[in-house]
């Protein structure tokens, strides 16, 4: 086994009603855990209340978790001070989803790209405006985009700037959520070009977040399914595809509208709603959907169970799933 | 014999001032969607395909955007065929709603906060039709049951707020059908919702058009959703339909190379798979989609496009006959 750069053990997050909001608690994520190893690329994939951005952030403390372990390099984070923990996050950083929401408007680009090394105290002026450059370049962006604002920008280059961002700071763990959800398909395949080969030009590890099964296939190596705040599946990339043992992985690889009108139309439509995180079913919380629920999937919950090395699924009804 | 569409819009070029100046959000656009039939209009952002659906709404922004020419001819539910863009606001209020609706991206933003599902579905019939208030509200439980929606009683009697994304798309889709119009158009109507909820949609759409042979103009940006729900489509660039076809036709043999390289760049499951092992990248578009105040001489696409040569940056090309139905503005069609 691979010596694994995060370790998540057993994550909780419960969102409290606070102030004047009332109703349940909000079960976000429960109980999850998995490995990114050194230099591999993670996907975490599920629809909306799945949890999933809620462990990306969870993973960098940007939100606090309710229970549960992140170990990063072997030391568990949730239990480090914030002077501790600022140490730590020019190791961990963060690609967000709306390449216009996420850079300051009134920012140079060079500003934006050196901010966080000169927060984390790195290097001298000059060698942070070089270490920025060489993120530009990184990023196939010109030179002369250091001078430039945002808003000059295309959405796709936009992206490469947060891209650049992250880089500049020669993390160790970069957490990418959602970071094409928001770009035209004929760009998506540019930034995940890039991503892929800085990932292997410098040896990054990745926590890629998306909720597009089809997206994650090309970067990541291993895929995790979510299902309302719980893992349904963890596979290694090509038998998630080739060979997907949870009915939710094979309804959710079925919903994807496939652009050959031939194959088209013969999807298997899932019946119902995403229950709420506020009041999740008992036992399996895929059941109320699954085709193929039986009495006893209301009673237990699902233990994640190897089917093959590195290929886990937590479903009881081995009949169906294998 | 083909039946007489319900809309034929041509030569539309819609203008949008901006900084004073007037830019073609769309020009030279020709579509036409008989009964029953979904067309699909595809594209990018920035492509013009919002603007094509808002031209024939009537509802450009107001002293922004504005029909500059053309046609929109469309039949109504009483038979007589009048271009839209000769109407005024109040003709246009009658038709809107009652013989064309809209199914738009956000259902949050189509559904006002402050009254039940019940009374939104119930105003059109009232307005449009003249039900009275018990009749109307009768008529919209019905459809809330037509659109699939479970305990619709209940339901009507309920604020947008306390359904989910894909329950809320179902009631502006049941609100869209109050008035049984001749025309759908549906505004990236699953771009919101998860893929599996997605999935329910379209299939309810194709289902309810099945029962009442209404045309839809399906405008998304994912092709993916273009072949599961559409009978034709056209592909719009920068402004301008560069292709057009049944997906039959265009998906099989596309003869632009935009379409080329947008079926190319949608991940499909399995290849990626298989480029990753060989060691190859994924399939893109070099570039990004140019700015409509500057569009590069002749071909939008030209700048990115893998096959152009010097003559495609002479002239703006035709949409060349393919002679199979299929339409391409490319002036090597024929080498695809």
């Amino acid at each position: 086994m691979q010596e694994a750069l995060l370790s998540v053990r057993d994550l909780t997050k419960h969102f409290k009603p606070t102030g004047f909001s009332r109703g349940s608690v909000v079960r976000a994520i429960e109980n999850v855990s998995f490995d990114v190893p050194r230099g591999r690329v993670v996907g975490l994939v599920g629809e909306s209340g799945s949890g999933k951005t809620t462990i990306g952030r969870s993973v960098l403390r940007l939100i606090e978790p309710t229970s549960g372990e992140v170990r990063f390099n072997g030391v568990d984070i949730t239990k480090l001070s914030a002077a501790q923990m600022r140490r730590h996050r020019k190791s961990m950083q963060y690609i967000f989803q709306d390449p216009f929401a996420s850079l300051s408007p009134r920012m140079t680009i060079g500003q934006i790209l050196t901010e966080g090394l000169e927060i984390q105290h790195l290097g001298t002026r000059q060698e942070r405006i070089q270490r920025a450059k060489a993120a530009l370049a990184a990023v196939d962006l010109p030179a002369d985009a250091f001078g430039r604002y945002a808003h000059e920008f295309s959405g796709g280059q936009r992206q490469r700037i947060g891209i650049a961002r992250a880089l500049a700071l020669e993390p160790q763990l970069i957490v990418a959520d959602e970071p094409v959800s928001a770009l035209d398909v004929s760009i998506q395949a540019q930034i995940v070009n890039l991503l892929r080969d800085l990932q292997i030009r410098l040896g990054l590890t990745m926590l890629f977040i998306s909720h597009d099964l089809a997206v994650v296939e090309y970067i990541c190596d291993t895929v995790i399914v979510l299902y309302l705040g719980r893992i349904m599946e963890i596979a290694p990339s090509e038998k998630l595809y080739a060979d997907p043992r949870h009915p939710y992985t094979r309804a959710l690889l079925s919903a994807i509208p496939s652009p050959d009108p031939a194959k088209a139309r013969t999807r298997q439509i899932l019946t119902g709603d995403i229950p709420s995180p506020a009041n999740p079913p008992s036992g399996c919380v895929f059941r109320t959907r699954c085709p193929h629920a039986a009495q006893q999937c209301a009673a237990v919950v699902p233990p994640l169970e190897e089917v093959s090395p590195g290929h886990f699924k937590a479903c009881i009804r081995h009949d169906v799933s294998g | 014999m083909r039946v007489a569409p319900i809309l034929d819009i041509a030569g539309l070029k819609t203008v949008f001032r901006i900084g004073g100046r007037p830019v073609a959000a769309v020009q030279d656009v020709n579509l036409t969607i008989a009964p029953g039939e979904t067309l699909a209009l595809v594209g990018e952002s920035g492509s013009g395909k919002s603007v094509t659906s808002l031209s024939v709404m009537g509802l450009l922004p107001k002293g922004v955007g504005q029909v500059a020419e053309g046609s929109i001819l469309f039949r109504g539910k009483a038979g007589q065929t009048q271009d839209l863009t000769q109407l005024d606001a109040e003709s246009m209020r009658q038709i809107r709603g009652n013989d064309i609706a809209m199914v738009f991206q956000e259902p949050m933003t189509s559904l006002n906060p402050v009254y039940t599902i019940g009374e939104q579905i119930a105003e059109p019939m009232r307005i449009h039709l003249g039900l009275s208030h018990k009749d109307a509200a009768a008529a919209a439980i019905k459809l809330l049951a037509d659109v699939g929606i479970p305990d619709p009683e209940r339901r009507a009697r309920q604020f947008p707020h306390e359904l989910s994304g894909g329950m809320r798309q179902r009631a502006t889709i049941a609100m869209a059908l109050a008035c049984d119009p001749v025309l759908l158009i549906a505004d990236e109507p699953t771009t919101a919702l998860d893929v599996t909820i997605q999935a329910q949609i379209l299939d309810l759409l194709q289902k309810l058009q099945a029962e009442r042979g209404m045309g839809i103009l399906f405008v998304t940006h994912n092709l993916g959703v273009v072949a599961e729900i559409a009978d034709r489509v056209a592909v719009m660039y920068a402004g301008r339909i560069v292709e057009t076809g049944t997906v039959a036709e265009v998906f099989a043999h596309p003869r632009h190379p935009y379409t080329i390289g947008l079926m190319r760049s949608i991940p499909k499951l399995g290849e990626a798979t298989a480029l990753k092992r060989q060691g190859k990248p994924l399939p893109t578009i070099a570039g990004s989609v140019p700015s409509l105040i500057q569009l590069p001489s002749g071909c939008s696409f030209a700048p990115r496009c893998p096959y152009a040569i010097e003559a495609c940056r002479a002239d703006v090309p035709p949409l060349y006959d393919t002679g199979t139905g299929q339409r391409s503005r490319c002036i090597r069609w024929q080498e695809f």
